[in-house]
């Protein structure tokens, strides 16, 4: 065919130069974030000097410490699984065909919570080494989160099966989802009403999604998982664009749209199982960053990954801020402030039909 | 030829859908499927871009054996509009930007963006180039998805019905564009039809398929009465209005 005749049009170069400015933007945001997110705390720090430890210039010991080994990795542990937890919504959605798509929502994370019981249960794989919340100790965490990952797949297996049924909606999508969210925590409150005091303990903290939990090593799993998955996510930015279209207008672009599917749906549970393995459940950042970064940028799955991943990261890193700060000194685990932050919205998406 | 089907057979499971069909496309030809609801017209169109394996038989398009490629490159001498495409929250532009994914891996090229951008302007949509889709009317949208098709630079274009729920004047609009574009640039077109006389309006040949085969293929000026009424088993009568046949069903009149 002949369109050769054709332009480089200006107007949507634009268009898409403004997207970009946007994510940059999202970026700029991210860092001013984290170092305000570093000196904030019960001792506070100056901003200057909290710049002046990142950039590798001792400025002393204490506050070396204080910096390196525990805030900015609950800070980068906040921003990696903000943008892994949001990432993998924004891919559900998309591949699911399902606005109210996320890991919480269609009972993943729940599914995991119960394969981390059942591993500190039957494998003994965690135990409880003090009476604060912050200080369950995982002691197999690679196992745990091997646990959790087989639960989630099967979650998700689940939901593959049914939404491959004919005229499945999105609400049987969902419903399927939260249904299966009630089995598994039915499952795991079968395992800690059977749970001796240490096992139900280490238990009931686990679910508790916190940041606090990870150490520089748990960082570097979930942050390189994110990545790794999220370069996976975008290369195939064109096939989630084309399954929003309809599953049959992607395979006439040539889509292999259920491998598409079946990988999206296994990577986005991988994804979701490393977080809450390591950190416990944290509701609705998957569900609600797609839609608030759609509302910006548009559904073009291309930006959508980037800005979701971006804007995921500001929520749970301020989010986790104001929960160390909001009960001072008592340090709020960051999953019960993005439920009161996620349920409103939760509400508001069904209120407006759930139409994306 | 564009198009040669031989022998293509095809069931879902132990119910036989398509038997022994076989026809041909010429280049600048629209060739219109047309049969009773079940005869297989969808299922032969999924059959021809491998949406759908035959069983048996073979689909060439220029030459080439499509059930042995891979789906990027049926993708790309193939283009398919689906009878229900979803608006998703894209930009026109974006949407068309889609057809080019056969040809894109991770970067999209200025030729992809030139071939978008002439694309649009053909059928008239480079106005709306940046409005959202699920903001268009079902007549622009329709030409939006035809639009994404064309930009997959295929020879064959495959249409699901694609007036099925358009007013009249987006009905003509959409099937002369079709036509238009299909004779312009050389290529083949097959769609599967319910509306009879709109198909022998715009179509050059068409196919009547019943019961999983082809009962006749035939210029549409050239389809009489008994077809017809073979096919559809209704009594009608064949005018005709300048060269359009027209045709006009006699049961069930002033009951």
């Amino acid at each position: 065919m002949h369109f050769d005749d054709g332009q480089i049009p200006e107007e949507y170069t634009r268009y898409i130069g403004r997207k970009i400015a946007v994510i940059l933007a999202g970026v700029a945001v991210l860092l001013v974030l984290l170092v305000v997110s570093v000196s904030l705390g019960s001792m506070s720090i100056p901003l200057l000097d909290v710049v002046r430890t990142l950039a590798g210039r001792s400025v002393s010991e204490r506050l070396d410490i204080i910096i390196l080994n525990i805030r900015l990795p609950q800070a980068l542990t906040a921003v990696a699984a903000g943008a892994g937890l949001a990432v993998s919504g924004a891919v559900m959605q998309s591949v699911l065909r399902n606005p109210l798509g996320s890991p919480f929502t269609l009972g993943l994370s729940h599914a995991a919570a119960f394969g981390a019981a059942l591993a500190v249960m039957i494998l003994g794989a965690g135990t409880m080494t003090s009476s604060n919340a912050g200080a369950v100790h995982i002691s197999s965490p690679y196992t745990t989160t091997g646990i959790a990952f087989f639960f989630c797949l099967a979650n998700a297996g689940v939901i593959i099966a049914v939404s491959r049924l004919r005229r499945s909606t999105a609400e049987v999508m969902v419903l399927t989802g939260v249904a299966l969210g009630a089995l598994f925590t039915a499952g795991t409150m079968f395992l800690q009403y059977f749970a001796d005091d240490m096992q139900l303990a280490a238990m009931v903290f686990w679910t508790f999604g916190d940041t606090a939990r990870a150490s520089w090593s748990e960082l570097g799993a979930i942050a390189g998982v994110t990545l790794l998955l999220s370069l996976f996510f975008q290369y195939n930015s064109w096939n989630y664009n084309a399954i929003d279209a309809g599953d049959e207008t992607a395979r006439g672009l040539g889509v292999r749209v259920d491998r598409v599917r079946l990988l999206g749906m296994l990577a986005t549970s991988l994804l979701t199982a490393v977080i809450v393995a390591f950190l416990g459940i944290i509701g609705f950042v998957g569900l609600v960053c797609p839609h608030m970064v759609r509302r910006v940028i548009g559904g073009d799955m291309r930006f959508l990954v980037p800005a979701s991943l971006v804007t995921g990261a500001v929520l749970l890193l301020a989010s986790d801020t104001v929960a160390r700060l909001l009960l001072a000194p008592h340090v709020l685990p960051v999953s019960v402030l993005t439920a009161f932050l996620g349920a409103p919205v939760f509400v508001a998406l069904i209120v407006r039909g759930g139409r994306r | 030829m564009i198009l040669e089907i031989n022998n293509v057979s095809f069931s879902y499971g132990s119910i036989g859908v398509l038997r022994d069909v076989r026809f041909s496309v010429s280049p600048g030809e629209v060739l219109a499927i047309l049969g009773p609801n079940g005869a297989g017209k969808t299922t032969l169109l999924k059959c021809i871009n491998a949406m759908l394996r035959p069983e048996t038989g073979s689909v060439l398009v220029e030459g080439h054996e499509v059930l042995r490629l891979a789906p990027s490159d049926i993708a790309r001498k193939v283009g398919y509009v689906a009878q229900q495409s979803e608006p998703a929250r894209l930009t026109v532009f974006d949407a068309v930007l889609m057809g080019r994914r056969p040809h894109i891996r991770w970067k999209v090229s200025e030729r992809d963006l030139m071939v978008v951008d002439a694309a649009l302007k053909r059928l008239g949509l480079d106005s709306l180039a940046l409005r959202y889709i699920d903001q268009l009317s079902g007549g622009e949208f329709q030409k939006v998805n035809i639009a994404r098709a064309l930009v997959q630079e295929p020879s064959l274009l495959l249409l699901d019905e694609p007036t099925s729920s358009l007013d009249l004047k987006n009905q003509i609009e959409i099937l002369s564009l079709i036509r238009r574009v299909v004779c312009s640039h050389r290529i083949a077109a097959v769609m599967t039809a319910h509306d009879i006389n709109s198909a022998l309006r715009h179509a050059h040949k068409i196919l009547f398929l019943k019961d999983g085969m082809v009962f006749a293929v035939c210029g549409s000026r050239d389809v009489t009465a008994e077809t017809v009424e073979a096919v559809y088993g209704v009594r009608v009568e064949i005018h005709h209005v300048g060269s359009i046949p027209l045709v006009v069903p006699l049961d069930g009149q002033g009951e």
